[in-house]
């Protein structure tokens, strides 16, 4: 079981969060193209190694996490909010 | 073999006696016996038939690793199969049968199948399903469907007992700082080590005891062993199984709660499934004897050596008269010379050229270069043929007569947890054995699971366990060294197959499944020289000791065949469980009305009590039906649609979805998530709109009121309520993360009733404060209002319609919904309206050409499901991008949605019926119905769904509805969906 140290709620089993997506998507803006959309949404790397991630965490706080996690150990390098403002509260915190 | 329970042995209590029936004859045994030990002592020799040729079995082990004894434990619904008779232990009234034999495991008509083994070759069960060569005759056919039956019922060992468990089970979680699996010295030093520095450690042992291989030492007392744990203040869990290693230390065990007593009751689980998070785990799980491969390896009698010690030093009993150890290594030097000293006559045949042992019985007989060939018998052990070891092929040197013989083909350290982990096991061709791999994870091997083989080095290899855990948790950096993996005096020598000379040997490798050597051959002749391929070609390790004792010897077989060594033919990875796991444990309380959560609305009470019946909806439980008169479903269902849209009738609706959304942006980030206009939603209005995916696909819709300026309550279908939270809160976290809002589920705390038809108008006016608030001028189509009950409770109210007639809503805080219903009710009933349920409010949006998840399904596009025009062209908004992308737009024949009535109007159809051109029923055809219904209205069967380019396309053409499933077929008319009122008249009134 991957456990996740979410920056609020501190280490939980997986089964608490769910998967979102890929973290490193820049979705374009919503009068972007359709090809700019279909590069965002259909296109993926099949990384192995270590890639960054979107989790929520559904069954704690709901806070949208970016974790860098390890596709081949499932190691977790770093989780932090997604929220640029979440990021800087939970550094205050510290 | 004559075995028996002796004096001056073992560990046993004989002053409490245990009564056990065996066979449905009863025995005895004493306080401490496993079942194995207490038939052992009652020299039972027979205790299973074996897997496929139903040959006799007797005990083989005293562990886990047992391939012989397999039992079936108690009766009816008690009935346990497939235990191992070598860890179970004796309770009083213990009952206990053989399995996988008829009438009994002394006498089966089963055996037969020895004498059809060729039949019954690797491979047999895939040849035999593919028909029969050379052109797979009779494959598929239904006389080879029939002989499939027969097969399959005799396949598998013992029977379940089909009855529910009447057993009750929990699951527990817990956190350590070190977790120690293995109580052996290794485990039991470790343990101290950690304790001694105040740290929490957890020490695991599969057995009812302390010690590991210990126990069958005189010296060894192990209630000393717990009292100085305990002292120390480590928590042990015997009687627990770590079955499984998983990430991040993440350990799953099983604890053993009753199955060592006879209880019948339910106020304590029977096991307890624990889910550990460790800092660090050590294994300590200790190491295998293996056995070799030589004809009739498996004649009752047969056992390894190591177990015979456990049995007589731990449960006093002697398992033969006359011995004979066969072995390539150091480790049975000294169960032979306690077997001797115990009174039992020993010869030892070693492979090896010579040896020099210390304090070694000169009086045993030990021949050297000399290697077990074949075993003569067929019930029980009468002589042992044996061979030259240097002269190949090998064949009868001698015979000696023997009631015994004791196995050690070496040992395999138990690397099966970090195996878990995709560690690789390395071969160590020095130990013969394969060694655990390197790990980066806070996971530490020692002791003979590390191939440590003696008690002094595997001592020291626990207190180095213990150190390294510390380091790697960053409490100390302490210098620490392993001991170096072996230790026997000897070197070892490999010996995994004495391959017979003769055609039809009974060469064992894996006994469970009775995988033979010459299986393993065949294996290779076919081609599956692959380990994976011959694992699951000759099922080899794939019965329920997962290839425990078998393993390497298939392995040095195939290398054998192939020219390679052990390491370059592979291993076969490990997977959890450890040993077997019941599905109970596996399920703990998540079972009847616990498998899984179950929602309720707040007037869920109040829909029971006026007799409401009920269906699932995801986890909720909604009103189906409320049946007058013993009603069936139709009939009420249509009466309850009718009385709707002749009167009115109140259905609860509170499961839908319900999110508040905050905040100055609220507008701004609603628009955008909406394909339709809301920018300019004036207060006190609501809306209906359609929330599309990044795809353009639709994903959920619902309506949503504008409750001030900066403040929306959002209605979501009840399946998608919580997909669109999560959706809503990862558009606010992750990409608009300038917009200033906040979404908050709501759903829990407002209750709400739907109010529907000609009447409902008066009922609600009835019910309030100021009936004038809800007059059409004051609330008008899609309006709504804050009101205040007759009783003063303050609720809202807002004028939407699923069912097509003049309808609201009415939400009110959750506590108050019994109180509102009860008012509601009351004036409902004086209008002879009534309450309806799912199945009415699905008739009455069916009839209008409503969607709901059965339509929007994940492949539908806005356009597909007619409602393009709330696609918006004037903004952007999520999936407005993709919705006409070109795979999409570019296919003009798409589904679209549309209506079906049969052409004989006394016709049925069922949701799921496959819509086809006339002439062309095949396949997925050109369409499907999502909906069904009975109309009252219409007077007959109507249903929504798909078609490929819709009504334009097919309206004057009869179709053909295809029901494969149901065997049915009939004629349909393609139709709008909006079958009733389609100006919408009636909800405008
Ligand atoms: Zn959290």
């Amino acid at each position: 079981m991957i456990r996740i140290k979410c920056p609020y709620c501190g280490e939980r089993d997986h089964s608490e969060f769910t998967y979102g997506g890929d973290a490193s998507i820049n979705y374009p803006s919503l009068d972007a193209s359709e090809a700019e959309w279909t590069e965002a949404i259909f296109f993926r790397k099949n990384i192995k190694g270590f890639q960054k991630e979107t989790w929520h965490h559904l069954n704690g706080c709901r806070m949208w996490l970016e974790v860098e996690r390890s596709t081949i150990t499932h190691e977790i390098k770093s989780v932090k909010p997604c929220h640029p403002d979440l990021q800087k509260l939970m550094e205050l915190k510290k | 073999m004559s075995s028996k329970r002796i004096d001056n042995f073992g560990k046993i209590n004989r002053d409490k006696i245990i009564s056990f029936s065996w066979e449905k004859k009863n025995y005895f045994g004493y306080e401490g016996d496993t079942l194995a030990s207490a038939l052992l002592a009652n020299n039972i020799k027979i205790v299973g038939r074996s897997f496929k040729y139903h040959r006799p079995r007797g005990i083989m082990s005293c562990g886990v690793e047992e391939s012989g004894a397999l039992v079936t434990l108690g009766s009816f619904e008690k009935r346990d199969p497939n235990v191992r008779a070598t860890s179970q232990e004796l309770y009083q009234g213990l009952e206990a049968s053989g399995q996988n034999a008829f009438p009994n495991v002394n006498f089966d008509f089963g055996e037969i199948n020895n004498y059809l083994s060729r039949f019954f070759a690797a491979g047999f069960y895939y040849k035999t399903f593919m028909g029969l060569p050379p052109f797979e005759w009779g494959s598929g056919t239904s006389i080879w469907m029939f002989f499939e039956k027969i097969i399959r019922k005799a396949a598998g060992m013992g029977k379940l007992s089909r009855l529910p468990d009447p057993d009750s089970y929990e699951h527990a979680h817990d956190f350590c700082d070190i977790l120690i699996v293995g109580s052996g010295p290794a485990g039991i030093a470790a343990a101290k080590e950690a304790a001694d520095k105040k740290l929490d450690v957890i020490l695991v042992e599969q057995d009812s005891v302390l010690g590991g291989d210990q126990i069958a030492e005189k010296e060894f007392d192990t209630n000393k062993t717990l009292q100085e744990l305990k002292d120390l203040g480590v928590r042990i869990m015997n009687r627990t199984t770590a079955f499984g290693l998983y990430d991040n230390c993440v350990i799953g065990l099983i604890e053993r709660i009753t199955d060592h007593i006879y209880y019948d009751k339910k106020d304590i689980p029977r096991q307890r499934f624990w889910t550990i998070r460790a800092k660090h785990i050590i294994v300590g799980s200790g190491s295998l004897e293996r056995h070799i491969a030589f004809n009739n390896n498996d004649i009752p009698g047969v056992m390894t050596v190591n177990a015979a010690k456990h049995y007589l030093n731990r449960y006093g009993v002697l398992t033969g008269k006359d011995i004979v150890i066969a072995t390539n290594n150091d480790s049975v030097y000294n169960t032979a010379d306690l077997l001797s000293q115990a009174g039992a006559k020993v010869i030892i045949l070693d492979s090896r050229k010579e040896i020099k042992l210390d304090n070694f019985n000169n009086n045993i007989q030990v021949k050297f270069e000399t290697v077990p060939y074949s075993i003569n018998g067929s019930r029980k052990i009468k002589s042992i043929d044996i061979a030259d070891a240097n002269h190949q092929p090998y064949s009868k040197i001698d015979s000696i007569s023997c009631d015994q013989v004791l196995i050690s083909g070496g040992w395999s350290p138990a690397v099966h947890l970090l195996s878990h982990r995709g560690v690789k096991a390395k071969w160590n061709a020095e130990n013969l054995c394969f060694l655990p791999g390197d790990t980066k994870e806070n996971i530490t091997m020692i002791g003979s699971a590390r191939g440590i083989w003696n008690k002094s080095d595997c001592i020291k290899s626990g207190i180095a366990g213990a150190l390294d855990a510390m380091n790697h948790m960053g409490l100390s950096k302490t210098n620490y060294f392993f001991p170096k993996e072996g230790g026997w005096s000897n070197p070892i020598q490999p010996l995994y197959e004495v391959k017979y000379n003769k055609s039809r040997s009974k060469s064992f490798v894996d006994y469970q499944h009775d995988v033979t050597a010459d299986d393993v051959r065949l294996a290779h002749r076919e081609g599956f020289i692959s380990v994976e391929h011959l694992k699951r070609y000759t099922t080899l390790g794939m019965a329920n000791d997962q290839g425990k004792m078998g393993n390497i010897i298939g392995l040095s077989l195939m290398a054998d065949l192939l020219d390679k060594d052990i390491p370059e033919v592979g291993t076969t990875v490990f997977r959890p469980p450890y040993t077997p796991v019941s599905i109970g444990a596996l399920a703990g309380r998540n079972v009847g009305k616990h498998f899984r959560p179950l929602r309720v609305t707040p007037m869920h009470k109040w829909n029971l009590d006026h007799g409401a019946i009920m269906i699932d909806v995801g986890l909720y439980q909604r009103p189906w039906y409320f049946p007058k008169n013993n009603e069936t479903l139709s009939e009420s269902y249509i009466r309850e649609t009718t009385t709707v849209r002749k009167s009115v009738g109140v259905c609860d609706v509170t499961s839908l979805g319900k999110i508040a959304i905050q905040g100055p942006d609220a507008t701004e980030f609603i628009n955008r998530v909406y394909s339709n206009a809301f920018a300019k939603l004036p207060i006190g209005k609501t809306r209906y709109g359609i929330m599309l995916r990044d795809d353009g696909i639709v994903m959920d819709d619902g309506t949503s009121w504008r409750l001030s300026e900066n403040e929306y309550l959002m209605t979501t279908s009840t399946a998608q309520a919580g997909k669109v939270m999560s959706w809503l809160e990862e558009l606010l976290q992750t990409r608009w993360t300038d917009l200033k809002v906040n979404v908050t589920s709501v759903s829990e705390q407002w209750a709400a009733a739907a109010i529907s038809g000609p009447r409902s108008r008066d009922v609600i006016k009835n019910c309030l404060e100021n009936p004038s608030l809800i007059e059409n001028k004051n609330l008008p189509f899609m309006g709504f209002v804050s009101a205040n009950l007759k009783d003063g409770t303050p609720c809202r109210i807002v004028r939407i319609s699923f069912s097509g007639e003049l309808g609201y809503e009415i939400y009110i805080g959750s506590d108050y919904a019994n109180s509102m219903m009860d008012l509601i009710w009351k004036e409902v009933q004086n209008y002879n309206g009534c309450l309806y349920g799912l199945e009415a409010l699905g008739a009455l949006r069916v009839e209008k050409g409503h969607v709901t998840g059965a339509e929007l399904d994940g492949r539908v596009t806005i356009e597909d499901a007619g409602l393009g025009k709330m696609a918006s062209t004037k903004k952007s908004y999520i999936g407005s991008a993709m919705r006409t992308r070109g795979s999409l737009s570019a296919n003009k024949d798409r589904e679209q949605l549309v209506g079906f009535f049969p052409v004989d109007k006394k016709e049925t159809f069922d949701a799921g019926t496959i819509v086809c051109e006339k002439n062309k029923i095949k396949g997925s055809g050109i369409g499907r119905i999502t909906s069904v219904t009975h109309s009252p209205e219409l007077g007959h069967w109507i249903g929504i769904g798909f078609v490929q380019g819709g009504k334009e396309k097919w309206h004057n053409t009869t179709l053909i509805g295809s029901d494969p499933v149901r065997n049915k077929q009939m004629e349909l008319e393609v139709v709008s969906p909006h079958m009733i009122d389609p100006e919408g008249k009636r909800m405008h009134a």
